[in-house]
Formats: C-alpha cells, sequence, structure tokens
C-alpha cells in the first residue's frame, strides 16, 4: 500500500457567463488534470456551472483569524466611502 | 495575432452575444474584439489613474480636515480603479508593463478632461459632480458590456463612484450657499467644467470612430450622443437646485423631445486638447513619468525582500 497522500484542490464554479468563479468545495487528486475530471463529478452533475476552476489548496495564502480586527481596522472610520454619507435630495438623482 | 478559430467560433460568438451571454476570458474572440477591448479598457485604466493628478493637487490645501479626508479616500479609490481595469484589460493577454509603457512614452490616450488645470478649492467640486457624474453615466451603461471581466469591474467601480459624485455636488452645494465670492468661485468652476464634461462622452456617433462596431459586438451598450443628453438632463436639473447657472443660452427644455437642448461643442477645442496641446497635457505626463521613475526603488525593494524571504526559507529546510 503507497503511503503517499493525493493533494488538496479548491474548487471554484462560474454558474453562468458573466458571474465571478466562486469557491465551492474542495478535493484529493494527483494532478490538475484528475482535479478538474473530479470536480466536474464531484461539483457540477446538475449542471451547476459552465466554467471551473482548481487550485491546489497550498497555493492559496489566507489572512489569519487573530488578526482580523488589526487587518481591517483601517477601513472602520471612514463612513464618508459610502454615498449615505452625503446628504443630497433624492430626486436630483446623484 | 492570427485568428486561429475552430470551424464554428465566429458563430458560436456571435450566438453568445446575440443572446446577451457575456464573453469570458478562455472564450474564442475575433482579434478586433479583442483589441478594441484592450484599447477601451486600458484608455479607462490611464484615465483612472492620471484623473489622480488634478485633484491630488488639492489634496495638502483641503479647507478642512473632513474635506481632506473625503478628498483623500476619493484619489485613492480613482488608483484602485486603475487597478480593476487593467487586471480586467490583462485577462485579454496583453501585460501591465505593455499598457504602462504605452501610457508613459504618449501612445495611449487618456480622457482629455483631465489635461485641464484645477485653479481653485470649488474645481474639486466640479470635478466630482461633473467628471465624475459623466464617468458614472457611462459606466452604468458599461455595466452590461459583453466582456465579463470588464463587466464586473465596471460593477464595483460604479458603487465606489457614486460617492464621489455626492462628494462634489456637496462641495459646490456649499460653496453656491455661501458669501458672494463663494458662490463665483462655484459658479467659475462650472463655467470652466461644464464643456469639457459634454466632451467627455467623445465626438458624436456620426463622426465615431468606433462606436458602430462596438456597438454590434455589445462593448458599448449606448452611443456618446444618448449618454451625453442622459447626463445634460439630469445635471441640468441639479445646477438649478443649487443655483448655478449652466454656461449655455442654448440650454432648455424641450417639451417634445423631453429632454434638454443644448449648445454646439466646440470639437476644434476637444482635437487640440486631444492632440496634447491642452493646458496640462505635458504636465500631466512629466508627473506620471516622475512618479514611475520615483517608485521604482520601491519596486526593486520589493522584489529583493521576496527574494531574500525566499532565500531563508529554503536555507532553514536544507
Amino acid at each position: 500500500m503507497s503511503s503517499k497522500h493525493l493533494p488538496l484542490w479548491e474548487v471554484f464554479i462560474r454558474s453562468r457567463r458573466g458571474l465571478d468563479h466562486k469557491h465551492i468545495g474542495s478535493l484529493h487528486a494527483a494532478d490538475a488534470a484528475q482535479a478538474m475530471q473530479s470536480a466536474r463529478d464531484t461539483y457540477t452533475r446538475r449542471q451547476e456551472g459552465v466554467s471551473i476552476w482548481v487550485v491546489r489548496s497550498s497555493d492559496i495564502h489566507a489572512s489569519q483569524f487573530e488578526d482580523d480586527s488589526a487587518f481591517f481596522d483601517p477601513a472602520a472610520d471612514k463612513v464618508y466611502r459610502h454615498p449615505t454619507f452625503y446628504d443630497v435630495p433624492e430626486e436630483l438623482k446623484l | 495575432m492570427a485568428d486561429t478559430s475552430p470551424p464554428d467560433a465566429l458563430s458560436r460568438f456571435e450566438r453568445t452575444i446575440a443572446a446577451e451571454e457575456k464573453i469570458e476570458p478562455r472564450d474564442w474572440m475575433p482579434d478586433k474584439y479583442r483589441l478594441n477591448l484592450v484599447r477601451q479598457i486600458s484608455q479607462h485604466a490611464h484615465s483612472e489613474v492620471v484623473g489622480q493628478l488634478p485633484e491630488g493637487n488639492w489634496i495638502a490645501r483641503a479647507p478642512s480636515l473632513r474635506r481632506k479626508a473625503i478628498l483623500l479616500a476619493k484619489v485613492q479609490d480613482e488608483a484602485g480603479h486603475g487597478l480593476y481595469l487593467y487586471s480586467a484589460a490583462e485577462t485579454l493577454g496583453v501585460s501591465r508593463e505593455e499598457m504602462l509603457d504605452d501610457l508613459l512614452s504618449g501612445k495611449a490616450k487618456y480622457a482629455s478632461i483631465f489635461n485641464y488645470p484645477t485653479l481653485s478649492w470649488a474645481d474639486v467640486g466640479a470635478i466630482g459632480w461633473l467628471v465624475d457624474g459623466a464617468a458614472i453615466v457611462n459606466q452604468i451603461s458599461l455595466c452590461r458590456t459583453s466582456y465579463g471581466p470588464y463587466a464586473r469591474a465596471m460593477v464595483r467601480i460604479c458603487k465606489e463612484e457614486s460617492f464621489h459624485q455626492r462628494q462634489g455636488f456637496e462641495i459646490m452645494q456649499t460653496l453656491a450657499a455661501g458669501s458672494a465670492e463663494q458662490k463665483a468661485m462655484a459658479q467659475d468652476a462650472l463655467n470652466r467644467w461644464w464643456w469639457p464634461s459634454l466632451m467627455m462622452f467623445g465626438p458624436h456617433d456620426a463622426e465615431s470612430a468606433h462606436t458602430q462596431q462596438s456597438m454590434q459586438w455589445k462593448i458599448k451598450r449606448q452611443s456618446n450622443d444618448e449618454l451625453r443628453q442622459k447626463f445634460v438632463d439630469q445635471t441640468a436639473v441639479q445646477a438649478a437646485h443649487i443655483g448655478l447657472v449652466i454656461p449655455d443660452p442654448l440650454l432648455k427644455w424641450n417639451e417634445s423631445r423631453g429632454h434638454y437642448d443644448f449648445g454646439p461643442i466646440d470639437w476644434d477645442e476637444f482635437n487640440r486638447v486631444l492632440a496634447g496641446h491642452g493646458p496640462c497635457n505635458r504636465a500631466r505626463l512629466a508627473a506620471r513619468r516622475k512618479a514611475h521613475e520615483d517608485g521604482e526603488w520601491v519596486r526593486d525593494a520589493m522584489l529583493a525582500h521576496a527574494d531574500k524571504q525566499r532565500a531563508r526559507a529554503t536555507g532553514a529546510a536544507a
């Protein structure tokens, strides 16, 4: 019995043209071609997508949960970035 | 690039467009569609980037901390919009470096309006209200463009852009309700920015080099003249609301058309500025080149730092 593990892949599906690919789940496969076929069989059996991306999970770098508040803090006190901050009459269509 | 198309590729492309579906990066597309998009999207990106300059001129001189924070956030957004658009263009196989080279060498165009100077604080208001207002009219229409990545960038940009126009209008509204001098300053800014804003929509439909093909491929969804009319209609009402006068004696509501009529645009001026002879063409490009050159050490440092990190990681592993 082989002691090798199949690496993990993340699967992204575009449900129809014009929309972004969205993360839908993951699977194990030995290479990209296998991952692609597996993704098709696992995640698009009911025509859920028109396009698939597969990415090695180890190639994804994620922000760390513990850092969240400090990491996103610069955006917290800038309410003026939102259109609702400005008081303009509705009928002017601004 | 040669069209190495599978036999039914063109008809498939045309069917996709006809069905109001989006073309996506890996789809086959005619070379001209690709080139047309690269030209339009990169020009759009350059405009966002160069558009930071006239407003950046006033960040350090904003009249209050509130105005300064808002203007800073707006200019920061413009840089972000440039990035979204360059990325959309890159999905078509053109590199960021090529696009930047074309901008810095003067080969690529950007919106002509940014070649006008910002002489007073009211100009910051006029740019937000009029220039961003005109851009929004155009960009809302482009949310329905046929190329997926461009359409998605437009949706994101439109969401962010609304605050730009509102903060500009608020500046104009405040000045117009202020002292006689403040109101005169706002009026002067409107006088100078009005006509260049109308020119932003490009030549009349009959004279526009790219319109017909772009409309057929649904890259553009509404013509220059349609969009210009929409902008005039909404802005005329806004100007009246704050008591400013649009500098066009022929501007008048036309009951039978259901639109405002407006006077002729000075296309000679438009062509002069487009050809590089506007008040600030040389200053804008010089500022962009200097910014790019001054940033070189930062790009070098980023690469050197990454190399060092990599070397350390492999050293630790060995």
